[in-house]
């Protein structure tokens, strides 16, 4: 009989137990807030019962991996104060005691260790599955060999450097052109320049201007 | 004015300047070294680049929105025909008349007038030497833009990777890449912050990337133009049709164009319009001189004045429509952020299911929490979202186009491609201006005879913009900024409207205006009618004036302040306004003044040096005694004077 009235209590009582360790603000709880409309849009699943199962596995693996204990059952999560928004609390008991909870700071451990695990889960990221107070660690800024725009500058530097060397060629080789064409037919060249002015014909060549008239300039 | 030292030279104006008859040889002969253009087209395209420029796309678009929208566009219009048509007819037909750059030009009518030149030379070179730095910024972030994610859309981490960096987090990412990452301000004028590297680099390879288009004068930059003159308006239209299919780009639009008919009463709308109408036209500059100097004599410049003024103002509206679809959709963009930031708020607060509040119902939703729980509400500090207050954000200048244009991009897909694009866009609209600005620094230097006549042109050009881009490293420090914007403030706005006035007034009143009408019935074939006279007489040089006069006495009255960026101040991440330290009066003497008076200091310099050596004939002398020297003699050809050799080399 006593027995049989053991068992009555510990059946209600267990659970109001639990009820007591998991509340809102608990100590060494946190609370999960869950974007589901934000993160899948049109595909967001249905939050249920299922799905909180799901989690509390999901959380019992979590302390498995960190703890590295194979005693973590779903029964070790509670999760209480569940809201439409969902967001909901949890506490971690520990398996070899279920009154005594896990310390704040070992939940987060595990949860840090797991993130990535647990927010595939559910197809979720660091925005959208919260665990308020656990901040998630930055991604490690990419820092590349050299930095990429150096590459770019380093191109159009070496186009403008190419492009310089060839002006400077071009116009030596065009003074070069000039120098040689004037020295062998210098005389032929003066006549043929005033011939060409003369019929109006443009001919190549620079017009030199020092054996023309000045008459405006000559007026004394 | 019939002043002593006037009367003499103005009987050897013919002797200055080339008759009828020697352009004619000039034309048909085509014998001459000064250079040509291959056609027309790229004349047109090379003044079009000089006069559509940065200020197209980053200044016009803020004025038009903050003086009423599409109410601007009447004075706009107004001051368009009546002071930078005739002002532009003006500088196109005298260069081409004259045929020299612009000191040769102003010489040419009176040796007292050279000052006008010199002035010219002076603005010239300074705006080029601050608008080059600009041109760096563009290189930098184009450089910084072939990154999958652009380095300006998210802060970076701190030192020990627990957070974002705070200057960054407390202003924005864009603030913090451009005045961090890229300026590396330093809080005052007065800290220099030494070089930085990374821009000295990028400054290097623009004034290097300058040299080579401009390196042979138009023939070089006449080739370049081709580009840097069409590609701005493709990359403007691909950024149209972008922008019109995002959303929120007609409340842009809407913005920008709404009328506010009040603001005509205003008289700083009037006066903005006048000074954009001015600045954008490059007037003064000496560049439209030289590049219509380059021209075959019956060219068409009334013709092609009416043409560049309606394309520039177009480009003006088309380049802030599109600007303001870009800006219309950051702003809706920020809105919708905004408001799905306090929606957020709201349902974690209170632990409503998502959907619950919508943007549609928040105003409801926020009223009916805030009567049940007035305390949470206010513990929440909701923000206020306005999209009016998006749409105005600081919208001008450097800031448009580094903070809120990068912004915007960085919110659209594929960003790099875009901001690829839009910096291109940048540096084409930039360099086809340096063009007509160097041409205004290069070619008063070689009629001055500063550089030796042996010096081929390369070497003239290389010369000068190595020394530019040494002076121009003062930009490129950490206070560099501030330089730049004490030069564009003062170096580059009231000594060009000295300047302007001055050649009105000598073209019109000196050459004078009969003599200029005859000009262009010999040009173009027809005398200019009443519409061009009214204005070059008393309309244009009036209009000159009023702008002039309020210019000066506002900037007279105001104490000169400036915006710094100080992550220590109260307000950060507002700029902090400052004012200037005493010695930076000196430099704006130097920036504003020395150009500005150099009109009636030249002037006085020229009249001193004819009383004192006391020759009528001093002018003339100097021309005998460089026969010999001188190639540039425009006169006829003849072969009937076998002896002249002997005695041209003899003097």
């Amino acid at each position: 009989m006593l027995v049989w009235i053991l068992f009555l209590l510990c059946q209600v009582g267990a659970p109001a137990l639990a009820q007591d360790l998991c509340q809102r603000d608990a100590p060494n709880g946190y609370k999960v807030r869950i974007s589901l409309k934000t993160a899948l849009g049109e595909d967001a699943y249905e939050w249920n019962q299922s799905e909180m199962f799901f989690f509390q596995a999901t959380m019992a693996f979590a302390m498995r991996r960190h703890f590295q204990m194979e005693t973590y059952n779903v029964d070790n999560i509670i999760l209480c104060v569940q809201t439409s928004r969902v967001s909901f609390w949890f506490v971690v008991t520990s398996p070899d005691n279920t009154t005594m909870l896990i310390p704040k700071a070992d939940v987060e451990k595990a949860v840090r260790m797991s993130r990535h695990r647990i927010n595939n889960a559910f197809l979720l990221s660091d925005r959208t599955l919260e665990f308020l107070g656990i901040y998630p660690t930055l991604a490690a800024p990419v820092n590349p060999d050299t930095p990429p725009w150096l590459i770019v500058f380093g191109v159009v530097i070496g186009a403008v450097c190419v492009g310089i060397i060839a002006l400077l060629i071009s116009s030596l080789l065009q003074k070069r052109r000039k120098e040689k064409g004037m020295t062998e037919d210098g005389q032929d060249e003066e006549d043929m320049q005033v011939k060409g002015v003369e019929n109006g014909i443009n001919l190549d060549g620079t017009y030199n201007r020092g054996f023309t008239d000045d008459d405006r300039f000559t007026k004394l | 004015i019939q002043l002593k030292c006037l009367q003499v030279s103005n009987q050897d104006l013919e002797e200055r300047i080339p008759s009828y008859e020697e352009l004619e040889k000039l034309e048909n002969e085509e014998a001459g070294d000064r250079p040509k253009w291959d056609n027309k087209a790229q004349y047109m395209l090379t003044i079009v680049g000089f006069c559509v420029g940065l200020g197209n796309v980053w200044r016009f678009p803020y004025l038009c929105q903050s003086h009423g929208g599409g109410a601007f566009m009447i004075p706009f219009l107004i001051l368009l025909v009546l002071e930078g048509v005739p002002l532009l007819h003006l500088e196109f037909a005298i260069g081409q008349r004259l045929r020299k750059g612009s000191v040769g030009v102003w010489s040419a009518i009176h040796p007292y007038l050279t000052g006008i030149g010199i002035g010219s030379m002076c603005v010239s070179f300074l705006v080029s030497l601050y608008y080059n730095t600009i041109m760096a910024w563009v290189m930098w972030y184009f450089f910084n833009s072939f990154q999958e994610t652009l380095p300006w859309s998210q802060c970076p981490v701190n030192a020990n990777m627990t957070g974002l960096v705070s200057e960054c987090e407390r202003s924005s990412p864009v603030d913090y890449y451009w005045y961090r990452e890229t300026l590396n301000t330093t809080p005052d004028i007065d800290n220099t912050g030494g070089l930085q590297w990374w821009m000295v680099l990028c400054h290097v390879s623009a004034w290097a990337l300058l040299f080579i288009c401009i390196s042979r004068g138009i023939e070089t930059t006449g080739k370049a133009v081709y580009i840097t003159s069409t590609l701005p308006y493709a990359v403007l239209t691909i950024f149209l049709i972008r922008g019109l299919t995002l959303k929120g780009s007609l409340n842009g639009v809407k913005f920008l164009f709404t009328p506010d008919m009040n603001e005509l009463m205003n008289p700083t709308t009037w006066l903005d319009a006048g000074a954009q109408v001015f600045y954008s036209f490059s007037l003064a500059f000496g560049g439209l001189l030289s590049f219509s100097s380059y021209n075959s004599v019956h060219n068409n410049c009334e013709q092609d004045a009416v043409i560049i003024s309606i394309v520039n103002g177009a480009t003006a509206v088309y380049a802030a429509t599109v600007i303001y679809t870009i800006i219309g959709f950051r702003a809706t963009e920020k809105f919708d952020d905004c408001i799905s930031g306090n929606i957020l708020t709201l349902l974690n607060t209170f632990d409503l299911p998502e959907g619950n509040v919508t943007e549609n119902n928040y105003d409801q939703v926020l009223h009916s929490l805030n009567g049940t729980y007035p305390e949470v509400i206010q513990g929440l500090n909701l923000k206020t979202c306005d999209l009016n207050s998006f749409l105005s954000e600081g919208v001008e200048g450097t800031g448009l186009a580094f903070i809120v244009f990068t912004e915007a991009i960085t919110k659209m897909p594929v960003s790099p491609v875009w901001s690829v694009l839009f910096f291109i866009m940048l540096f084409c609209l930039g360099l086809s201006s340096m063009f007509g600005n160097i041409e205004g620094v290069l070619v008063p230097l070689q009629d001055l005879g500063v550089f030796p006549k042996s010096w081929p042109k390369e070497a003239i050009a290389g010369t000068t913009c190595v020394l530019c881009c040494l002076v121009g490293l003062i930009f490129v420090q950490g206070s560099g900024n501030y330089w730049l914007s004490l030069f564009d403030s003062y170096g580059g706005s009231i000594p060009l409207l000295i300047i302007a006035f001055c050649e009105m007034v000598g073209v019109v009143y000196l050459y004078g205006i009969d003599r200029f009408n005859d000009d262009i019935e010999f040009m173009i074939g027809h005398k200019p009618n009443l519409f061009w006279q009214i204005t070059w007489r008393f309309v244009s040089p009036a209009i000159m004036f009023v702008i002039f006069v309020f210019y000066f006495i506002t900037k007279v009255q105001e104490t000169p302040m400036y915006k710094a960026w100080n992550p220590e101040s109260e307000n950060f991440p507002t700029l902090e306004e400052k004012e200037y330290p005493s010695w930076i009066f000196a430099i704006i003497f130097i920036l504003a003044g020395i150009p500005g008076l150099s009109v009636p200091l030249t002037a006085i310099y020229k009249c001193l040096r004819n009383r004192c050596c006391k020759k009528d004939n001093e002018f003339k002398q100097d021309d005998l005694n460089t026969i010999a020297k001188q190639v540039h003699l425009t006169d006829e050809a003849t072969k009937n004077k076998p002896d002249i050799p002997e005695t041209a080399d003899g003097r």
